[in-house]
């Protein structure tokens, strides 16, 4: 179970750093939420799921977890994480959207605003904004 | 909005207060069964989504209460008043407690987590569906 | 009521956010802003005060104790972090009422300010792994925001180069905790101290080594610090001065915690590896504050070069070192916000932010040239001022463990620092105005801009003449003579 999950764990991250390398802000953003789902197997894993295991619920009558039941705190963990990673992801998009649409495109080379390109005589741009 | 669809429009008014009202029944049996706010919340996003897909990102902000930013603000000051009354009764912030209303036909348990899941409620159902609207509006601009 | 003083340095914030977006009017908003503000300062204050007599404070929120639930710990680190959080936030606000590169306040700009700064002091109190996570996640979130915040391309621009950074290293945190609580099944720090203690350390290098990785983007450090100078510059003054202070000594502080609290047997190599990267960070800091012009880039990579002496202090692992590092952190704040919003002051007089353009202010703006100084100095690490004894306690600790490589870089730093202070004071205010024009632009309302400036030097200079009782109450934190007797006592605090 536990191998199962790493190999996820692994590919996933594999295709998670695949996309953040590419230049194109869409897949980077994508990227890194598919990251966030590695993380969050990763955490599902440290809770040692085995098959067999039982939901975290207090069957009715008892004061405690039995002792097939899985490991709550790993559940809560990975319920908030996916929480973040959703707000995240959300905002990442509408971001991506917006600059795409304000741009014409979504090349991360091509977005020098903030730190434009030395003058010819690699002296740094003037900078052109009033305060 | 380019193209509408009729049918989608006509079922979308029935349909929202229904899943609004699935979310609110997700929400109230959430403390002890499967559910509770942030699924509940999920659903009346949902129901957020279809009348954005049937009438348009406007309409969509329409139907959310009180407006994206001010539902979200309100779910957190819900979420985190839900843990003051521990403090006066001398027991560290979050602690929950717990009101047995009698109500003849069965017990009503109210207590302060059930605050807490309408704040996280409110939170989702404000932020994700303030985000929602959001991008669609983006894609509304750029198809003109 | 010591729940209600460890709770406060989150939820005053967050409360004070929730009722900016409720009151309708921007006058109102104001008001409530410093009143949150206000009361912010106060409660910490209490804090400062409740750990100076009673020591360590912890609360189990909600009554769930370790490994179930999240424990909020205050020490002195934590109280002295969160006083000067409240503080630069007061001031920032203050500042942010004059006309000098002011943030638009419509809409959300209060929410998310405070909002921000309910994460910063949300981190500072908590004793708990994840919670520590979901803490940098808040800042991340209200950050993103407020660099968003007008919606230009450049702040897009901004926003994005911030994001994947910065979100990738929150997820390399949440590895690591996924890891540890696999390994040890606590997140709790006082009982992950105690699981960590076996002989075996090299076991825990892998689980540290990404923790770092994490707190290492958060702080701006080396070879991950390209995230700051790209997305600070867009950001309006008292923003700036907020995320200057605050955001990478989040990662600082963080690191600290985890090098001095958590994992204080980690193996030698990770002390030697963060010793290294923090000569290269003071280095490449310092020499890209030089090459720039743009007033705010050279502070925004001076950021970068003083968190290198930061984890210089970290590397050594004394408790000499760590109670130096920790009045670092403190001297920066102060003096690097108080920087940002000297810049502004500066740019919005002089008419640019670019140093080619503008000149010839002191002899309109002497004070103004009085004030720079102060602030510019205690930086570079010139006595009196609070800068000297933070960078001579690391520079006498440094000598003291053999560090002599690392030392000569830290010494060679504060050589490349005075350089490009003083750069930026001969450009703006003694060398004649490029175009000619030497008739300053007044600010409208110079008040509150001066007041928060005034401020923040007097606590540079305050720190620089009285240093004996912060160090002496930040030494608190870092207690007993043997780091495993200062272990025991937060083990047995958990138990």
């Amino acid at each position: 179970m536990i191998l199962a999950l790493a190999v996820a764990a692994g590919a996933i991250v594999f295709a998670g750093v695949y996309l953040i390398l590419s230049r194109d802000l869409l897949r980077m953003v994508v990227g890194v939420s598919i990251l966030g789902y590695a993380a969050n197997l990763a955490l599902l894993a440290s809770g040692r799921p085995e098959p067999g295991m039982k939901p975290a619920i207090v069957p009715e009558g008892l004061e405690a977890l039995s002792s097939a039941a899985a490991d709550p705190v790993p559940q809560a963990l990975v319920l908030t994480s996916i929480v973040i990673g959703f707000a995240l992801t959300c905002f990442s998009l509408v971001l991506v959207l917006a600059i795409q649409q304000r741009t014409g495109g979504a090349d991360a080379d091509a977005l020098r605003e903030v730190e434009p390109p030395p003058t010819h005589d690699h002296q740094p741009a003037l900078v052109e904004e009033e305060p | 909005m380019k193209g509408r669809i009729l049918v989608l429009e006509v079922a979308a008014r029935f349909l929202h207060p229904l899943m609004m009202a699935a979310a609110v029944w997700v929400l109230l049996r959430g403390h002890d069964l499967p559910g509770g706010g942030f699924i509940g919340g999920l659903v009346a996003v949902c129901a957020t989504a279809l009348v954005s897909v049937a009438r348009g990102a406007e309409a969509a902000r329409a139907s959310i209460p009180l407006g994206a930013p001010r539902l979200t603000a309100i779910g957190v000051g819900l979420a985190a008043t839900s843990g003051l009354p521990a403090l006066f009764a001398d027991a560290p912030f979050l602690t929950h407690l717990w009101v047995e209303l009698p109500l003849g036909f069965t017990q009503l348990s109210i207590g302060t987590p059930l605050l807490f899941d309408a704040g996280v409620f409110a939170v989702v159902f404000g932020a994700l569906g303030g985000l929602l609207v959001s991008i669609l509006a983006i894609d509304e601009e750029e198809a003109p | 009521m010591i729940s209600l003083l460890l709770t406060a340095p989150f939820l005053l914030p967050l409360a004070t956010a929730l009722l900016t977006v409720l009151v309708p009017s921007g006058g109102a908003r104001k008001g409530v802003a410093f009143g949150g503000a206000l009361a912010s300062l106060l409660v910490a204050a209490c804090l400062v005060a409740e750990v100076a007599s009673e020591g360590v404070l912890r609360v189990a929120i909600g009554g769930w104790e370790a490994p179930f639930g999240i424990e909020l710990v205050a020490d002195a680190l934590s109280a002295a972090m969160v006083l000067i959080t409240a503080l630069v936030a007061l001031l920032a606000l203050l500042f942010q009422e004059s006309d000098a590169d002011p943030a638009e306040t419509s809409g959300y700009f209060h929410p998310l300010f405070f909002v921000l700064i309910a994460g910063v002091g949300g981190t500072f109190v908590t004793g708990d792994l994840f919670n520590l996570y979901v803490w940098f996640e808040v800042m991340l979130l209200s950050a993103l925001g407020l660099l968003a915040f007008g919606g230009r391309v450049r702040n897009l621009d901004a926003t994005v180069k911030y994001f994947v950074l910065n979100a990738t290293g929150t997820l390399a945190f949440l590895f690591a905790v996924a890891f540890l609580y696999a390994a040890t099944g606590q997140l709790n720090f006082a009982a992950l101290a105690e699981a960590s203690r076996p002989d075996d350390a090299a076991r825990w290098l892998p689980f540290v080594s990404l923790l770092l990785v994490a707190f290492l983007v958060k702080a701006g450090a080396f070879p991950v610090f390209s995230w700051l100078p790209a997305s600070y510059p867009v950001l309006p003054a008292p923003v700036l001065a907020l995320f200057a202070g605050l955001l990478t000594k989040v990662g600082v502080y963080a690191l600290l915690r985890t090098a001095a609290h958590v994992f204080p047997t980690a193996p030698v190599i990770f002390f030697e590896i963060l010793g290294w990267l923090s000569v290269f960070t003071m280095i490449v800091g310092a020499l890209g504050a030089i090459y720039h012009y743009d007033v705010r880039r050279i502070l925004a990579f001076h950021i970068v070069s003083q968190v290198g002496y930061m984890l210089f202090g970290i590397a050594l692992h004394t408790q000499g070192a760590q109670v130096a590092t920790a009045f670092y952190v403190l001297h920066h704040i102060a003096a690097k916000s108080n920087l940002f919003l000297l810049a502004a002051v500066v740019a919005r007089t002089a008419g640019s932010y670019d140093l080619r353009r503008i000149g010839g202010l002191y002899a309109a703006r002497p004070g103004l040239a009085l004030l720079f100084l102060v602030s510019a100095l205690s930086m570079v690490g010139v006595p009196p001022l609070s800068g000297f004894w933070a960078k001579l306690m690391l520079l006498r600790e440094g000598i003291a463990e053999g560090r002599y490589v690392w030392t000569a870089a830290a010494l060679l730093t504060g050589f490349l620092t005075l350089f490009s202070m003083m750069k930026i004071w001969f450009a703006a205010f003694l060398e004649a105005h490029p175009a000619g024009v030497d008739a300053p632009k007044p600010l409208a309302r110079a008040t509150p801009a001066y007041a928060a400036i005034a401020c923040f030097a007097t606590v540079t200079i305050a720190l620089g003449l009285f240093p004996e009782p912060v160090l002496e109450f930040l030494a608190r934190a870092f207690g007993a003579s043997d780091p495993t007797e200062a272990l025991a006592s937060l083990a047995e605090g958990a138990r």
